[in-house]
């Protein structure tokens, strides 16, 4: 098994998926001649020439809108967004038109579209370039949403995602795109709505997606070595559909649960969660479940105080006492 | 098999007053259930036909398990889903919740108590719901155990303790010592191992709870009952007079009324404990052991300190009653804030009960007998005495408000006008 970064990881799906399909096509700005923006793209447009690899205006409403449109026409489009911030332009396309086409047709359009790019914060782009619309988007019966947390699953399922024949909205994240793992050279998916337990334990269940479970795992060691603390931790991979039954299955062995999300609180996936748990495994909790999230304010541009904002290790594991008490 | 009581975990199906066919309607009487407390009547609450029995009469089942199935005319019975029952085996898993056609038999509800305040030990005690469910699987009573969550929340752990708890301290479990049979074949009794009901289990489960987990104390008093037999000779006298409705006042009754009044002198007795806190009890909730063939129960006089001598006779003499025949709803067997024992008529001189949780503390009351006594003027004379125990729950209760609660029983005992007032 080879080992490389998450950006490599993503690269190598597309080109895999550009490579078995000639319905694939990548769209975004900066995606073809610039390599994209984060270089994900890199050496695409030299593969499978112009016609495969096609670059956008500045115009996210436009360019979704194309996207959705050849999808419903047979193409299966990958389109790159420099931020899912910039989503919030296109919410029409992706909401409306994408994610309603097929129940409105009865079923007769379908609508394999991707939506790609990186969806966080924590890098100093301020307010407007931070967004994670994780929550926002999966709460539309429509719509799939993933977030990939190691190279291993951004591979596996973003190769999902191109195979899909519902749009499928892929939520990176830039801090994560030199993040090492190994990806086994064999063709493989990671299915949609399947989470997967990153690590096992007994006596708390965490469950995270995205860059929280790389946080909330290094949490899980810190409890174990200072603090004697068993910790499982479940990573959703999917938000939308969402594995209930491996969340359940976790708290019905620890009887504790502890929820981080680098997302607002308000509203956040982790809401769900946390009612999904009540309602269908109340008889099981030991403790309140808790909630470790962003800090409830637009993202915030001092670089320190952003560092401050974001879950950290820290703070995930003084949360977990709080559960463990 | 509906859950009739907060500690209920299996029924036994004392008998059905119905035969498959048959049509009920809304209320109809389908059968009896015993519980751990009592005999309670089964009500209909799906009018419909019985389509099948699944429990036989004496068959001993888990909360849950189905017992019959009620529906439309000719429809087929669902297989039941819980396994069949087993006779005079509690079963440890409670099954599923039956299929909607399954069971609908409720209690006839027990009568509503109006004034009472809610007492429910389990309500307000601060559980997860995980160690609840793990207390009601291992038939603990969470109320009785000290939680070290947050708050005083009984947690899973808690439980855990208290489960694996009893079985350290004390050897259970059936003793497979080999006892000779006897040497000329005719024993007082034959050799047997007899299945125990639901009473009995509680009462084992519950006293060793007790005494395991509550540290005890003990107090004794002699008390000169000499007033208090005149009293209650000359009362009675009077009371006879007014015929077919006349009460006869027990000496227990006394006893009763004189409890709640020391109660309100002492009131530091009339408390719980509460895992981090001592809950101080407004209301005297008075239960008293009423001993039946197979076992005892505690009924409850709610609001003790407000009743009359008369009104606490009349009360104990109706619960006395319903205990005997097993009548007495949860309702009434629960919330007690004290208890009265009372082995007196045995001629039992003096003992100590173990405390009925969450009760700070229990009285025991010995015969009233005749012995040599030292008077006031240092004359040896005829006394009639009677030796009080009260057995406390050293968190809540220290030695000396323990015997003031005793001096008060006492002076109250010695000047019984003092009740009337």
């Amino acid at each position: 098994m080879a080992v490389i970064s998450y950006r490599e990881a993503l690269r190598a799906a597309m080109r895999e998926e550009l490579k078995r399909d000639d319905k694939v096509v990548i769209m975004g700005e900066e995606v073809a001649q610039f390599n994209g923006a984060y270089k994900v793209t890199e050496g695409l447009l030299k593969e499978f020439g112009p016609k495969r690899v096609v670059d956008t205006p500045i115009s996210e409403a436009g360019f979704i809108g194309l996207g959705i449109g050849a999808s419903m026409l047979g193409i299966r489009p990958v389109m790159e967004l420099m931020f899912w911030s910039f989503s919030y332009v296109a919410f029409d396309q992706i909401v409306n038109n994408a994610g309603n086409i097929r129940y409105m047709s009865g079923g007769l359009i379908n609508c394999p579209i991707v939506i790609r790019g990186p969806a966080n914060g924590g890098t100093n782009v301020g307010a407007t370039h931070s967004h994670t619309p994780e929550a926002i988007l999966a709460s539309h019966p429509g719509i799939k949403v993933v977030c990939p947390a190691t190279p291993y699953d951004a591979k596996g399922l973003l190769k999902a995602a191109i195979r899909d024949n519902d749009p499928v909205y892929v939520m990176e994240n830039t801090i994560l795109y030199n993040d090492k793992g190994e990806v086994p050279d064999e063709d493989y998916i990671v299915p949609l709505g399947v989470a997967d337990v990153k690590r096992e334990g007994s006596d708390l269940t965490i469950v995270a997606h995205g860059r929280a479970v790389i946080t909330s795992l290094k949490a899980a060691e810190v409890l174990e070595k200072e603090h004697g603390v068993s910790v499982e931790v479940v990573d959703l991979r999917s938000i939308r559909p969402l594995d209930e039954e491996t969340i359940l299955a976790s708290v019905r062995k620890t009887h504790r649960a502890l929820l981080v999300e680098e997302n607002k609180p308000f509203c956040g996936v982790d809401a769900q969660v946390a009612y999904l748990i009540q309602s269908k495994a109340f008889d099981e909790l030991d403790a309140p479940i808790h909630r470790v999230s962003s800090i409830d304010a637009p993202q915030i541009y001092c670089k320190r105080l952003e560092d401050q904002q974001l879950p950290d290790v820290n703070r995930v594991v003084r949360e977990a006492l709080k559960v463990l008490a | 098999m509906p859950k009739l009581s907060d500690t209920m975990s299996v029924g036994t199906l004392v008998k059905w007053n119905i035969k498959e066919g048959q049509t009920v309607a809304f209320g109809d009487i389908l059968g009896e259930v015993e519980t751990d407390k009592a005999t309670m009547e089964l009500s209909c609450t799906v009018p419909g036909t019985i389509l099948k029995i699944y429990a036989p009469a004496g068959s001993q089942l888990p909360v849950g398990a189905p017992i019959c199935a009620i529906g439309k005319k000719g429809e087929a019975a669902p297989e039941p889903s819980a396994p069949a029952p087993k006779a005079a085996a509690p079963a440890t898993a409670v099954p599923a919740i039956p299929e909607k056609t399954e069971v609908s038999c409720v209690p006839a509800a027990p009568a509503s108590s109006g004034s009472v305040a809610p007492q429910s030990d389990a309500s307000r005690t601060k559980a997860s719901p995980y160690a609840k469910r793990m207390a009601e699987k291992a038939a603990l009573n969470v109320a009785a155990l000290s939680g070290t969550g947050p708050g005083g929340r009984v947690v899973g752990r808690d439980v855990a303790a208290a489960a694996s708890a009893p079985a350290v301290a004390a050897p259970s479990g059936p003793l497979n010592v080999a006892v000779a049979p006897p040497a000329d074949g005719k024993g007082i009794q034959p050799d047997a191992d007899v299945p125990v009901g639901g009473m009995r289990q509680t009462i084992a489960r519950r006293l060793l709870e007790s005494k395991v987990t509550v540290p005890h104390f003990y107090l004794e008093v002699e008390v000169d009952a000499a007033p208090l037999m005149a009293m209650r000779e000359s009362l009675n006298k009077r009371l006879a007079d007014a015929g077919a409705d006349a009460i006869k006042l027990s000496v227990n009754d006394f006893i009763l009324k004189a409890s709640a009044e020391a109660l309100r002198r002492v009131p530091a007795v009339n408390a719980s404990w509460a895992g981090t806190s001592i809950r101080t009890h407004g209301a005297v909730h008075l239960s008293f052991g009423v001993a039946l063939e197979d076992g005892l129960v505690t009924p409850v006089i709610r609001d003790a300190h407000a009743k009359t001598l008369k009104d606490i006779a009349v009360e104990a003499k109706s619960l006395i009653g319903k205990a005997r025949s097993k009548k007495l709803t949860p309702n009434e067997m629960s919330g007690s804030t004290f208890t009265v024992t009372n082995l007196g008529m045995y001629g039992v001189t003096g003992f100590f009960g173990i405390i009925n949780v969450p009760n700070a503390a229990i009285l025991s009351v010995g015969a009233t007998i005749k012995k040599p006594v030292v008077d006031a003027q240092d004359r040896l004379v005829i006394g009639h005495r009677m030796v009080i125990g009260l057995s406390g729950d050293h968190r809540v209760v220290d030695g000396a408000n323990g015997a003031q609660f005793l001096q008060a029983l006492k002076q109250l005992l010695e000047e019984p006008a003092l009740m009337l007032i």
